[in-house]
């Protein structure tokens, strides 16, 4: 992306561009902790943490290689299961493993079941692919349950982080030595999935997921392309797998089933599959939407789904192509001409979204909660009673005023919108030729 | 005798049940080269409706009405939903299907609350049918079985001997023939999906009362009949049906019979005790692992016979 101006291929010794944005995620990393001290969110960040290392594994399949995968759950859950036994076995003094070093033991967990599973789901792309991943998170999700005892049954398998001697007077006791070993694993692990997309296996896949035929033309085994990748993918969603069980100090048959595949698919998609670094905002995005928000309502998981389905719909390359579709619109300095229709779209969504929330809050509230607390709740710093109209009323009307604002606004938006873009495509045409 | 005669109508019932679910499914997916992830959702919601419509009117206007409706919201969800992700390819319609399967499952629980509600068989159809060997057979599991059978004749008629029923075979195939000849294809599409939600809502009507209507009902049968497709060949309705009835029945023989491989070894004079090693796996029973077989099988036709069972040729 930083050299996309330059055609011809030049020997740089040192590309600046990559070292100043590589640096400026390990401050960001580094400083997060200082700049949220507050109450959870230490453990927030760990979380989002070892998501973002998953959902980037994931993207190795969905957005590098078009390959959609409903079994992803497997590798992280079945890493996590054999990180938390090594931590056992380490507590106990069996073996001998510093807890640093123990995503290791989940990433060759990870991929050595990748190598197994994927022999089978490779074989085949597309629809077919996906059935059959869901199928094989299924079959491992019903085995889990059957052998409770490398499992753990329904109540997991729990462990202590905190064994051996202390290193440094470092004992992985306190959270925030968790968050820093997380961090330290997210940015070997991102390098490390970025510096795939750079190997020829990384760009066989994308020629994989955008015309298989041809590829298979020119001499490549398609099928093994796709397997290799998914032995990778794998590894580091083993990685991450294990990360969680040293943050959680528990795995259950949550980690190994659809529900978690599920998740990581949706948080993904929501940032974006087009860009390397789309699935990391999905992954504060997604744990934003269902840690944070799901301390405030019971609905989130509603407003997860909807927002999904408004993305897939309406923006499908995600966050990040939005923010990159700006950020060239700004570049190319048209900024100032968009601003006036995307900020009154924006204000009348917001104002609309505003009408749907309430409603649908108000809704919960009185279809789940209003038997047993009563029919009055707080909304927004205001109490509502949601047996009474006046509640109802208000947020249609909110509703209405955002969708008619909307309406009025959106034209002139799409017609900026059109015509800033055809100009800076016209233009990098221009300077192409 | 007795085990095995009623284990194989319990199985043929919930097989045809599976069928009435992955018919639709199969057609939509034939049709329109979309897997509906949201299929079970659809089942799930006709259930809830028929629980909402026969507390109020009764089961026979819940029979009827139900599957209609959750058809109109089908259509609905293709004309408003699908037809605008269509343009972008089969991966995010899948997405998208995807994503309402949240949504919708999110909305029944908005509705009707997050426990199980009591939609019981009406009584009309709650006696015995017939006893054979001092067990009697119930009679709803008779109806769920005829309905099945209806419907599947109804398909077949209406795919094979009405007009809209050539237009949907050779819409297909050849969809731009089809359009080139006057006939919306669009519409068709809409009417095929609606056909096949409403199809689900059917048996989310019958099937809510013989099993349990509860917000999760849509997980537990969900993953099974993607199964179903894919065993019986993508895209074959022929293969849909034989798929069904053979997990249906495997599925109920497995969870009646407590016999393990010790059991097993134990008949030809070899015991296994604890501390063999391996003893975990031995002693299962194979009601143990009857909740993995259809999964099993699903691995094992793909290694075996990647079209499946009756299709034609390999994704």
């Amino acid at each position: 992306m930083m050299t996309s101006n330059t055609t011809t291929m030049k020997y740089s010794p040192l590309n600046l561009g990559r070292w100043l944005i590589w640096s400026f995620f390990a401050l960001v990393l580094i400083i997060a902790p200082m700049i949220f001290d507050k109450g959870a969110s230490l453990s927030i960040l760990s979380q989002m943490g070892t998501i973002m290392i998953f959902a980037l594994a994931y993207n190795m399949l969905l957005g590098q290689g078009g390959m959609l995968s409903f079994g992803h759950a497997v590798y992280s859950g079945l890493g996590a299961y054999f990180a938390i036994h090594a931590m056992n076995l380490a507590g106990n003094g069996a073996i001998w493993m510093p807890l640093p070093l123990i995503p290791l033991i989940g990433g060759v967990a990870g991929m050595f079941f990748g190598v197994l599973f994927g022999y089978v789901t490779t074989k085949k792309s597309g629809t077919t692919f996906a059935m059959i991943t869901l199928g094989i998170v299924e079959l491992v999700h019903a085995c889990s349950l059957m052998f409770p005892g490398f499992f753990g049954g329904e109540g997991g398998i729990a462990s202590n982080r905190v064994y051996g001697e202390p290193f440094l007077g470092i004992t992985y006791g306190p959270q925030i030595q968790v968050y820093y070993l997380i961090a330290f694993w997210l940015f070997i692990s991102t390098i490390g999935m970025y510096a795939f997309t750079q190997t020829p296996l990384g760009r066989v896949i994308n020629a994989v997921r955008d015309n298989p035929e041809r590829v298979e033309f020119i001499g490549y085994n398609t099928q093994r392309v796709r397997y290799m990748t998914l032995i990778l993918s794998a590894f580091f969603c083993g990685i991450s797998g294990a990360l969680a069980a040293i943050n959680f100090e528990i795995v259950t048959d949550e980690n190994v089933s659809a529900f978690r595949s599920g998740a990581v698919l949706l948080f993904t998609f929501i940032g974006g599959v087009g860009f390397f670094f789309g699935p990391i905002l999905g992954a504060i995005v997604g744990i934003f939407l269902t840690v944070v928000l799901g301390d405030f309502t019971k609905a989130w998981l509603l407003y997860l789904g909807a927002f999904f389905i408004i993305v897939v719909m309406y923006a499908p390359g995600g966050l990040a192509s939005l923010i990159m579709l700006n950020l060239r619109v700004a570049k190319f300095g048209r900024f100032k001409r968009i601003f006036p229709s995307l900020a009154a779209v924006s204000v009348s969504s917001v104002i609309m979204l505003l009408g749907v929330v309430l409603f649908i809050e108000m809704l919960y509230h009185f279809t789940l909660e209003s038997l047993s607390y009563g029919t009055e709740r707080q909304l927004f710093g205001f109490t509502v009673d949601t047996a009474a109209p006046t509640g109802w009323l208000v947020a249609g009307a909110i509703f209405i005023v955002g969708l008619v604002f909307f309406r009025m606004t959106k034209k002139s938006f799409q017609l900026v919108w059109g015509d800033v873009n055809t100009e800076i495509e016209e233009l990098i045409k221009g300077g192409k030729a | 005798m007795e085990f095995t005669f009623f284990s194989l109508l319990n199985g043929l019932s919930y097989g045809l049940m599976l069928f009435m679910l992955s018919s639709g499914l199969t057609l939509i997916f034939s049709m329109m080269g979309v897997l509906n992830f949201a299929h079970a959702s659809f089942y799930m919601v006709g259930a809830y409706l028929a629980y909402a419509i026969s507390s109020q009117i009764g089961f026979w206007p819940a029979l009827v009405i139900a599957p209609l409706l959750v058809g109109i919201i089908g259509a609905a969800v293709e004309r408003f939903g699908l037809r605008t992700v269509h343009k972008w390819g089969h991966i995010p319609e899948l997405l998208f299907t995807f994503g309402l399967s949240y949504v919708i499952v999110e909305v029944v629980q908005l509705i009707w609350g997050r426990a199980a509600v009591r939609y019981v068989i009406p009584p009309e159809l709650s006696g015995s049918l017939f006893t054979a060997y001092s067990t009697t057979f119930p009679m709803y599991r008779g109806f769920m079985m005829l309905i099945a059978l209806l419907m599947l004749l109804a398909i077949y008629l209406m795919l094979t001997r009405t007009r809209i029923g050539l237009v949907i075979q050779a819409a297909l195939t050849h969809p731009n023939t089809v359009e080139t000849l006057g006939h919306n294809v669009p519409r068709v599409f809409m009417l095929v999906f609606g056909g096949g939600c409403a199809l689900a809502g059917l048996a989310g009507v019958i099937g809510g009362n013989a099993f349990v209507t509860e917000p999760s009902m849509a997980a537990t049968v969900g993953s099974i009949i993607f199964v179903v497709v894919v065993v019986g060949g993508m895209g074959s309705l022929a293969g849909a049906f034989f798929a069904s009835l053979l997990i249906g029945v495997m599925q109920t023989f497995a969870v009646a019979l407590d016999n393990s491989l010790v059991t097993l070894f134990g008949r030809f004079g070899v015991d296994f005790t604890p501390d063999t090693p391996g003893y975990e796996v031995l002693k299962l029973s194979i009601s143990d692992v009857a909740p993995i077989l259809p999964y099993l099988l699903l691995v094992l036709i793909l290694i075996f016979r990647p079209m499946g069972l009756m299709g034609k040729r390999e994704g």
